[in-house]
């Protein structure tokens, strides 16, 4: 009773299409299907936030969407935030500069966090980041370097403007 | 992949949804609504829910009816897929202004954008904000079922340990609120911002023109299996008296004396003295909160 189902989705701008089993989390059709392993997972049940993905440009836990549901839906990695030479977006370097990742196992999640975060609220205050930041565990930093890292660049983008 | 196999279709009407429930209960299936996960997968992923069948609700956000917010005379309409992340976004009259506020406490921006107001009175966990917002403000949920569409009133809609009155081949379709709160508050303690609570208070207050109270609501989770309200705490409300720290006391004293709470909960550790202490500070958060609110 694997009831296969075609599945069509947009991933970082491309077009996709795959056959999936419908117990299959949209995380797993990513990193096994898609072969993008920059989403990881951690807990597979909504509380750690390693998977966090854009989904139609909303932060979403990868691990509580099935895949099916995501059918016709925009999905953003983390491969998407490089630049055309591969080099760090500017979110992403800020992560560098402030210290922002030990191991790094947590960093994809909280980069597409922050993306979903900054793109609603550009202006957000520092405790507003620090409340979004929230929703996802990081084991090593202590988080204040990541809140650093978020806050700068939104700073930087709204000085850009 | 830790989720028990299941078929999966998707629902793309309400009356191709209760259809689709009917048809595949009578194949002899034990199918299963599935909106925003939130709590369904979680479920799953434990292998604590196996259904053999996922009606998917998604493809109705296309129904505008679905992700609507209306106010009219006095009642505040949600469809069912309004997710508790637009209900913090959203541009509420200061008699509901309360639901907004109160979202921030549902999970973390990623469940929010996901979680429905349905699911999660569906679900009906006993300290879910959402329940506990139903009772303050006087919800009706609108289900369809074969038979047509039925009203269910927000004190006749938990059963607790997670049971509903809801029918499993019943779909939700809208949820109501019909006590407008312009000076209401929910508070909660949980040892992780962002975890379901250990108990969560949420207080009306009806204020005369002196900011006398002349009656209002007491709502409390995680005191018992459902959420509930306590007619002795709503008593002080009603015998009127000036909106203030002595009242807020006196409310949370009659609150925290009428309740009989669970002592342990799923090896938490938590007494039923610790509950009792926690709904005492909470509700007096709660009044002096909502008598500030809105003002
Ligand atoms: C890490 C984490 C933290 C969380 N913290 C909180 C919290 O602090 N407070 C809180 O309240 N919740 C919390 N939640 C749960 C979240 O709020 C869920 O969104 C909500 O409980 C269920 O809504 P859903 O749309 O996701 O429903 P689903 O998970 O899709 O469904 C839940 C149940 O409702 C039924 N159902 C759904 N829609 C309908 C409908 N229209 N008609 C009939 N039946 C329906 C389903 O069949 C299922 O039985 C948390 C979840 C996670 C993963
Ligand atoms: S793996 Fe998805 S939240 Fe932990
Ligand atoms: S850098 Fe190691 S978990 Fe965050």
């Amino acid at each position: 009773m694997t009831d296969p189902h075609l599945l069509s989705l947009t991933v970082n701008g491309a077009e996709h299409e795959v056959v999936v089993e419908p117990r299959r989390t949209l995380a797993d059709v990513l990193r096994h299907d898609l072969r993008l392993t920059g989403t990881h997972v951690g807990c597979e049940h909504g509380v750690c936030g390693a998977c966090t993905v854009l989904l139609d440009d909303a932060p979403v836990r990868a691990c509580l969407v099935f895949a099916v549901q995501a059918e016709g839906s925009e999905v953003r990695t983390v491969e998407s935030l490089a630049g055309p030479d591969g080099g760090l977006s500017d979110l992403q370097q800020a992560f560098t500069d402030h210290h922002a990742l030990q191991c790094g196992f947590c960093t994809p999640g909280f980069l597409l966090l922050a993306e979903g975060v900054l793109a609603e609220q550009p202006d957000a205050s520092r405790e507003e980041v620090r409340e979004a930041l929230s929703a996802n565990l990081c084991r090593c930093t202590g988080y204040q370097t990541i809140v650093d890292a978020v806050c700068a660049t939104a700073r930087a983008r709204q000085e850009a403007r | 992949m830790k989720p028990a196999a299941f078929t999966y279709h998707r629902a793309h009407g309400v009356p191709d949804a209760v259809g689709l429930l009917t048809d595949l209960t009578a194949a002899g299936e034990d199918p299963k609504l599935i909106a925003g996960g939130q709590s369904l997968m979680p479920m799953m992923t434990f292998r604590l829910a196996r259904p053999s069948a996922l009606v998917d609700l998604g493809p109705l956000r296309r129904v505008p009816s679905m992700t609507a917010i209306s106010e009219s005379g006095g009642t505040l309409s949600l469809g069912a897929l309004v997710t508790h992340h637009a209900v913090e976004t959203a541009a509420l009259s200061p008699g509901f202004a309360v639901l907004a506020r109160a979202m921030r406490w549902v999970g973390h921006l990623p469940i929010r954008s996901r979680g429905t107001v349905a699911g999660s009175l569906v679900h009906g966990d006993a300290t879910a904000e959402w329940c506990l917002l139903a009772l303050l403000l006087d919800a009706e949920v609108v289900a369809e079922g074969p038979a047509g569409r039925r009203t269910i009133p927000a004190g006749e809609l938990f059963h607790g340990f997670y049971a509903t009155a809801v029918d499993p081949d019943e779909v939700v379709v809208e949820v109501r609120f019909t006590r407008p709160a312009p000076h209401a508050a929910l508070t909660e303690f949980a040892r992780r911002h962002g975890d379901f609570a250990i108990v969560d208070a949420a207080v009306a207050l009806d204020l005369d023109e002196d900011g006398r109270t002349s009656g209002g609501r007491v709502v409390l989770g995680g005191v018992a299996p459902a959420p509930v309200r306590v007619p002795e705490a709503e008593e002080v409300l009603a015998a009127g008296a000036p909106a203030d720290d002595a009242l807020a006391a006196a409310v949370a004293d009659a609150a925290a004396g009428a309740i009989d709470p669970p002592d342990t909960d799923d090896g938490a550790g938590v007494s039923a003295a610790y509950r009792r202490r926690l709904t005492r500070t909470l509700v007096a958060d709660a009044c002096r909160q909502a008598s500030g609110a809105a003002r």
